[in-house]
C-alpha cells in the first residue's frame, strides 16, 4: 500500500539541475547579498539592492530558457516528480520576479530614509521569492510545503523588520503566530492526504482520489469523509495566506504595521504564491473532489468563502481612513474575486485568475510606491488625508496614482476591468444558475468598491492640501522608480484597451490547468 | 492481546496523556515536561512501526534540543503559573469541551470509513533507507530545507541582534 | 529463540551490566581520590579496609543515613523527579555498548553476544539519551529555588547543548568510515591490522581529539566543570540536594564518565578489539576494560593538573574552535572516503 521504494532510483542528474537553474542562481544571489552586506561600508549598503536587482535579471534570463518548454503543453518532470515545469509555473515565476524586483526598487529610498538599509532585507526578499518560485514548480507535497514555508518565513521576518517600531513588532507577532498556526493546520491536512492516498506526488494523489470519489472500493473503504477533513484543513491554511474570510483578521494589522515596502511585497508576491499553491492543490491534487456524490465538494465550499470574502472586504474597506488598512481590505476583496475564477471551473475563469493576478501585481505595487513616496520625517503618510491636494503638489504622481486606483476599481479601459470581466463572466458562462447569482453579488460588490476607491481620487484632486503635510518638497521618487511607475501605468492602460497579448499569456496558464491536469498520469514519476 | 498491542496501548496512553496534560497544566514548566513525555511516547511508537531513525531523531531533536530551549525560555522569563490572570471569555471554556467532543466524533466517523492495509514494512525506517531516499528521491526538498534553515538563522539573528547606536 | 528465553537473556545481561557499572562507579570514586592524592603528594582515603578498599561502601552507607532535605520553597514534584531524570539516561546508554564479541558460557549450548542490544540507530540513540540527561540537571536547578542552583543548571545545560553539537559532528567521521550507526558493527569494522584499524589511527585522529574534548565537557568534568564551580556557585545545580538524591546525581555523573569513556573506546579505539581476541574471545572484555580505564585515568589526571576555564572562554572554545574543527573533520573524512 505505502509506496516504499524497494528499488532506489539513482542520484538526480545534471538534467534535473538544469531545470532549477533560475532557482540556483537566485539562491546564490540571495546568499551573496548577505555576504555583500558585511563587506560594504555603511554608506554603500544600498548597493546590495542593485546587486539583488541584477540577480533577479539573471534569474529572469535563466527562466526565459524554459519558455519554449511550455509550448508543448506537456509538463516536464524532474527530481522524480518533485518538480514539474508547465505553463503555470513559468508564467507565475515571471510574476514573482517582477513583484520582487518592484519591491526592491521601491525600497531603496525608503530604507535609506528609515536608516534600516541592510543586506538582510534584500536577502530575505530574494529568499521569499525563491520559496515562491519553488511553490510554482513543485509537484510534490513535501517540496510544496517546504517551499511554502520558505516563502512565508521570510515575510514574517520582513513584517517585523523595523525593530524599533512597536507597530512593526506587533504586526509581526500577530502575523507569525496566526501564520504558523495555519501552516500547522495545513500540514496536518497534507498528512491526512498522504495517509489516505499513500502518495506525496500530486499526480498520483489525483489519480488515487479519482478512484475514491464514487465512494471508494471494498478494500479501501470510504475515505471521502477523511478526505473532506483533509481538504478543509489544507484549505484553511491556504485561505489564511490569501486572507480570505474567515481567516482574514491578520491582514489589516499586518499590512498596517509592516514597513510599507514590505506591505507592497506581501500583498502581491507571497499572495500570488498562495494562489498558485491553491490552484495546484484544488485544481490538480484534489481536483476530483470538486463535486462529489452525496457530499459537498470544494466548489461549493469555496463559493461560500469567495462571496463572504469579497463582501466583508469591500464593506470593511468603506470605513477605513488609513490607506494601508484600506488597501488590506481591498486586497481581501480581490482575493474573493480571484477565488471566483477557481470556483467557475472554466477556461475563462482560469484565464481571469491569471490575468487578474498579473495586472493586480502592477497596480497594487504602483499604489504602494506612491504611498511610500509620501513618507516623510515625522509624517507617516498613511492616512487618506495625507493624499490631500496631491495633484497640486505633485501632478505626475497624482495622475499615476489615479490610473492605478482606477485599475483596482475595475473601471473599463483599465486592465483591472478586463480581469474582473473574465472572472465574473466565467461564472455566467459556466451555465450553472447558482453561479449566476454569485456573479450578480460580485458585480454589486464591485459597485461598493467604486466608492472607496473614489475617495482616493477626491482626496488627491478635489481636497486642498492639509496643514500637516510638512513641506512642499518633491516626493521621494527616484528617476528609476518614476520610469518604472510610468511604464506600469502605461501597461495598466494598454492592457485595458488591448488585452489580447496578456490574455494569450493567461491562456497558457489556463491550458496547463485544464488540458495538462486532466491527463495527470503523464506527470507522475519520471 | 499480544505483547505488541500491550506496548502500543501503553505508549499511546503516554502520548495522549502527555498531550492532554500540556493543555490542562497551568504551570508552563510542567507543560513543557508533559510535552517531553508525549514526545518520548511518540518516539517509541515510531520505533514500533519500524521507523527507527525517526524515533531516534524525535528524541534527539524534539525531546532533547527543542524542548531544552523551551525550558530555558520558561526558566529565564520565570513564567510562573498564570493563575492571577482571569480568562477573558469564560463561556468559551464551556464551549470548548463540547466542540472538542464533536470534532473527535467527526474525526472518528471519518477514520472509521477507511479500511485497508496500513501496516508499514520493516525496512522503511532504517537509517540506510532514509539516507538513500534523502539523497535521491527527496534530494530537492532536503536541500531546500537547508535554505529554509539558513533563512531562519538570518531572520532570528536580525530580530534578536542588539542595535549598535 | 523463544521469546521467554530472549527476555531472560536480556534480564540477566541488564542485571550483570548494572552491577558491573555500579561497581565501576563506586571504585572510580575511590580511585579518583587516591590518584588525586598521589599526584598531590598526600595519602587520600586509606583507613577503611586494606588500602581504603571499603571506602565506597562506607560512603554509600553514609548517604543512606543522611537526612533527606527538601527545601520549603522548592517545587517538590520536580525536585524529586530531577535526580531520577538525570540518572536513568546515564544508565540506559550502556545497553548499546558492546563490551566483547561472542563468547560461549559453560552449560549453555549457544554463543552469547556481549552486548545487551544492537540497534540500527545505535549512535543516535546514545545521543538521544545524552540529550535527555540534560533535562534532569536543568530541572534540579529550577526546582531547588536557589540562585546558585539555577545558575548552575543554566550553565550546565548551555554547556551540554553547545558541546553536544561538536561531539555529534565529530562522530560523523566515524560513521562515514564505518558505514554504520550500529555500535556493534562499528567495533567489528575496526578489527585486524594490529590496532591500525582503529579509527583513531585510520583517518580519525582529528575526530578523536574533538570527541575527547567535548566528551569531557559533556560530563561536566574539569577543566570544564563550571556548573559546579565551588568558588562561585557553591555546588551548582545540586547545592540543595542531600542524602540519596545527591548520591543519584553523583552516580549519574560517574556513570556518564564511564559511558563516555566506553563510547570513546568503541568509536575510536576499536572497542573490544585487540591481539588474540579471535582466538580467545574472553580477552575482549579485558581489552575493553583496559581501554576504558585509560580514559578514566585521563579524566582524573586532567582534574588534578588543569585549572578551570572561565565561562565565556568555554563557550568561545566550543563554538568557535571545536565546532569548526569538527566540520573540517567531516569534510576531510568524506573526501578520504571517496579515495579509499
Amino acid at each position: 500500500m505505502l509506496p516504499l521504494l524497494v528499488e532506489l532510483p539513482p542520484l538526480p542528474t545534471l538534467r534535473d539541475t538544469a531545470f532549477i537553474m533560475p532557482e540556483i542562481i537566485l539562491t546564490l544571489f540571495a546568499g551573496a547579498a548577505l555576504v555583500l552586506d558585511v563587506a560594504l561600508p555603511r554608506s554603500k549598503k544600498h548597493l546590495t539592492a542593485y546587486f539583488s536587482l541584477i540577480g533577479l535579471a539573471f534569474v529572469a534570463i535563466a527562466l526565459a530558457q524554459q519558455v519554449a518548454m511550455t509550448a508543448s503543453l506537456l509538463p516536464i518532470s524532474a527530481f522524480y516528480g518533485m518538480l514539474f515545469i508547465d505553463g503555470l509555473s513559468v508564467v507565475f515565476r515571471f510574476v514573482f520576479i517582477v513583484a520582487a524586483a518592484f519591491s526592491i526598487l521601491y525600497s531603496i529610498k525608503y530604507l535609506e530614509f528609515e536608516r534600516e538599509q541592510r543586506g538582510e532585507y534584500y536577502a530575505l526578499i530574494l529568499f521569499s521569492t525563491l520559496g515562491m518560485m519553488f511553490v510554482a514548480t513543485s509537484g510534490d507535497l513535501i517540496a510544496l510545503f517546504v517551499s511554502f514555508e520558505l516563502m512565508s518565513l521570510s515575510v514574517y521576518v520582513l513584517v517585523g523588520y523595523f525593530k524599533r517600531d512597536k507597530r512593526s513588532n506587533e504586526a509581526a507577532m500577530k502575523y507569525f503566530l496566526t501564520g504558523i498556526f495555519s501552516s500547522a493546520l495545513m500540514l496536518y491536512g497534507l498528512s491526512l492526504v498522504y495517509g489516505v492516498t499513500g502518495h506525496t506526488n500530486l499526480g498520483l494523489i489525483s489519480e488515487t482520489i479519482a478512484g475514491y470519489v464514487q465512494g471508494g472500493t471494498a478494500e479501501s473503504g470510504d475515505p471521502r469523509l477523511l478526505l473532506m477533513v483533509a481538504l478543509v484543513l489544507v484549505a484553511a491554511g491556504l485561505l489564511f495566506k490569501i486572507a480570505a474570510v474567515p481567516f482574514h483578521m491578520w491582514a489589516p494589522d499586518a499590512y498596517e504595521g509592516a514597513p510599507t515596502t514590505v506591505t507592497a511585497f506581501m500583498s502581491v508576491g507571497p499572495k500570488a504564491g498562495a494562489y498558485v499553491l491553491l490552484a495546484r492543490m484544488l485544481l490538480f491534487a484534489l481536483a476530483p473532489m470538486r463535486e462529489m456524490e452525496n457530499l459537498p465538494g470544494w466548489a461549493a465550499l469555496l463559493a461560500v468563502v469567495a462571496v463572504l470574502t469579497m463582501t466583508v472586504g469591500n464593506l470593511a474597506a468603506v470605513t477605513q481612513d488609513n490607506v494601508k488598512r484600506l488597501l488590506a481590505y481591498s486586497s481581501i476583496a480581490h482575493a474573493g474575486y480571484i477565488l471566483l475564477g477557481i470556483v467557475s471551473g472554466t477556461d475563462m475563469g482560469y484565464q481571469g485568475v491569471a490575468f487578474h493576478i498579473m495586472t493586480y501585481t502592477l497596480m497594487n505595487t504602483g499604489v504602494f510606491a506612491i504611498i511610500i513616496a509620501l513618507h516623510r520625517q515625522g509624517v507617516i503618510g498613511e492616512n487618506l488625508n495625507d493624499l490631500n491636494g496631491l495633484f497640486s503638489r505633485a501632478p505626475s504622481a497624482a495622475v499615476l496614482m489615479l490610473i492605478f486606483i482606477l485599475g483596482l476599481a475595475g473601471i473599463p479601459s483599465t486592465a483591472g476591468f478586463v480581469g474582473k470581466f473574465f472572472l465574473f463572466g466565467s461564472l455566467i458562462q459556466s451555465g450553472k444558475p447558482w453561479l449566476t447569482y454569485i456573479a450578480i453579488i460580485a458585480v454589486l460588490n464591485a459597485v461598493v468598491a467604486f466608492y472607496y476607491y473614489a475617495r482616493f481620487a477626491r482626496a488627491m484632486f478635489l481636497n486642498a492640501p492639509s496643514e500637516n503635510i510638512a513641506d512642499a518638497s518633491p516626493l521621494l521618487l527616484a528617476p528609476s522608480v518614476r520610469i518604472t511607475l510610468t511604464l506600469s501605468a502605461i501597461a495598466v492602460l494598454f492592457f485595458g484597451i488591448y488585452p489580447q497579448p496578456l490574455i494569450n499569456v493567461a491562456d497558457i496558464v489556463a491550458q496547463s490547468i485544464t488540458t495538462v491536469y486532466a491527463q495527470s498520469s503523464g506527470i507522475a514519476l519520471r | 492481546m499480544t505483547f505488541q498491542q500491550l506496548l502500543f496501548i501503553g505508549f499511546a496512553a503516554l502520548v495522549l496523556g502527555g498531550g492532554i496534560a500540556v493543555v490542562l497544566l497551568r504551570n508552563p514548566l510542567y507543560g513543557a515536561f508533559a510535552l517531553i513525555t508525549s514526545f518520548v511516547g511518540l518516539s517509541a511508537l515510531y520505533v514500533m512501526m519500524g521507523a527507527q531513525f525517526i524515533g531516534a531523531a524525535q528524541i534527539v531533536v524534539y525531546a532533547g534540543a527543542i524542548m531544552m530551549l523551551f525550558v530555558f525560555v520558561i526558566m529565564l522569563l520565570n513564567v510562573r503559573a498564570d493563575e492571577e490572570r482571569p480568562p477573558r471569555h469564560r463561556f468559551l471554556v464551556w464551549l470548548a469541551a463540547p466542540l472538542a467532543l464533536l470534532l473527535s466524533a467527526g474525526l472518528w466517523l471519518a477514520v472509521a470509513g477507511v479500511q485497508g492495509d496500513r501496516a508499514p514494512s520493516g525496512e522503511a525506517g532504517t537509517v540506510e533507507r532514509v539516507g538513500k531516499n534523502l539523497m535521491t528521491r527527496y534530494l530537492l526538498p532536503f536541500e531546500l530545507t537547508s535554505v529554509l534553515i539558513l533563512l531562519a538563522v538570518v531572520g532570528a539573528l536580525h530580530l534578536a541582534k542588539r542595535e549598535k547606536e | 529463540m523463544p521469546p521467554f528465553e530472549q527476555l531472560l537473556e536480556w534480564s540477566v545481561k541488564i542485571a550483570v551490566g548494572f552491577i558491573i557499572l555500579m561497581t565501576m562507579v563506586a571504585y572510580l570514586s575511590l580511585i579518583e581520590r587516591r590518584l588525586l592524592a598521589f599526584i598531590q603528594m598526600r595519602y587520600g582515603p586509606n583507613r577503611v579496609g586494606p588500602f581504603g578498599l571499603f571506602q565506597p561502601i562506607a560512603d554509600g552507607l553514609k548517604f543512606i543515613f543522611k537526612e533527606d532535605l527538601i527545601p520549603l520553597d522548592a517545587d517538590k514534584f520536580l525536585y524529586v523527579m530531577a535526580p531520577a531524570l538525570s540518572l536513568v539516561p546515564a544508565l540506559m546508554t550502556f545497553t548499546l555498548i558492546p563490551v566483547g564479541g561472542e563468547v560461549t558460557l559453560p552449560l549453555l549450548d549457544r554463543p552469547i553476544a556481549l552486548h545487551i542490544t544492537s540497534i540500527n540507530v545505535g549512535i543516535l540513540a546514545v545521543l538521544a539519551m545524552t540529550g535527555m540527561g540534560v533535562h534532569g540537571i536543568v530541572l534540579a536547578g529550577y526546582a531547588s529555588n536557589n540562585k546558585y542552583s539555577l545558575l548552575g543548571g543554566l550553565r550546565s545545560s548551555a554547556q551540554l547543548v553547545s558541546y553536544e553539537l561538536a561531539m555529534s559532528l565529530s562522530i560523523i567521521g566515524v560513521l562515514i568510515q564505518a558505514g554504520s550507526l550500529d555500535l556493534v558493527t562499528i567495533v567489528e569494522r575496526q578489527g585486524g591490522g594490529w590496532g591500525l584499524g582503529w579509527h583513531v589511527f585510520w583517518f580519525q585522529p582529528l575526530g578523536f581529539f574533538v570527541f575527547l574534548v567535548s566528551m569531557i565537557a559533556e560530563t561536566n568534568r574539569a577543566p570544564f566543570d563550571l556548573p559546579e564551580a565551588e568558588s562561585e556557585l557553591v555546588a551548582g545545580f545540586h547545592t540543595e540536594y542531600s542524602s540519596m538524591k545527591f548520591a543519584m546525581f553523583f552516580i549519574a555523573e560517574y556513570a556518564n564518565m564511564v559511558t563516555a569513556a566506553a563510547m570513546a573506546t568503541t568509536l575510536f579505539l576499536g572497542g573490544w578489539q585487540g591481539p588474540g581476541v579471535t582466538r580467545w574471545p574472553w580477552l575482549g572484555p579485558v581489552y575493553f576494560l583496559l581501554k576504558v580505564a585509560f580514559f578514566l585515568f585521563l579524566y582524573v589526571w586532567l582534574r588534578a593538573s588543569s585549572p578551570r576555564l572561565r565561562y565565556d572562554q568555554l563557550m568561545d572554545f566550543g563554538w568557535k574552535f571545536l565546532l569548526p574543527l569538527a566540520l573540517v573533520n567531516v569534510v576531510l573524512s568524506a573526501t578520504l572516503a571517496l579515495w579509499f
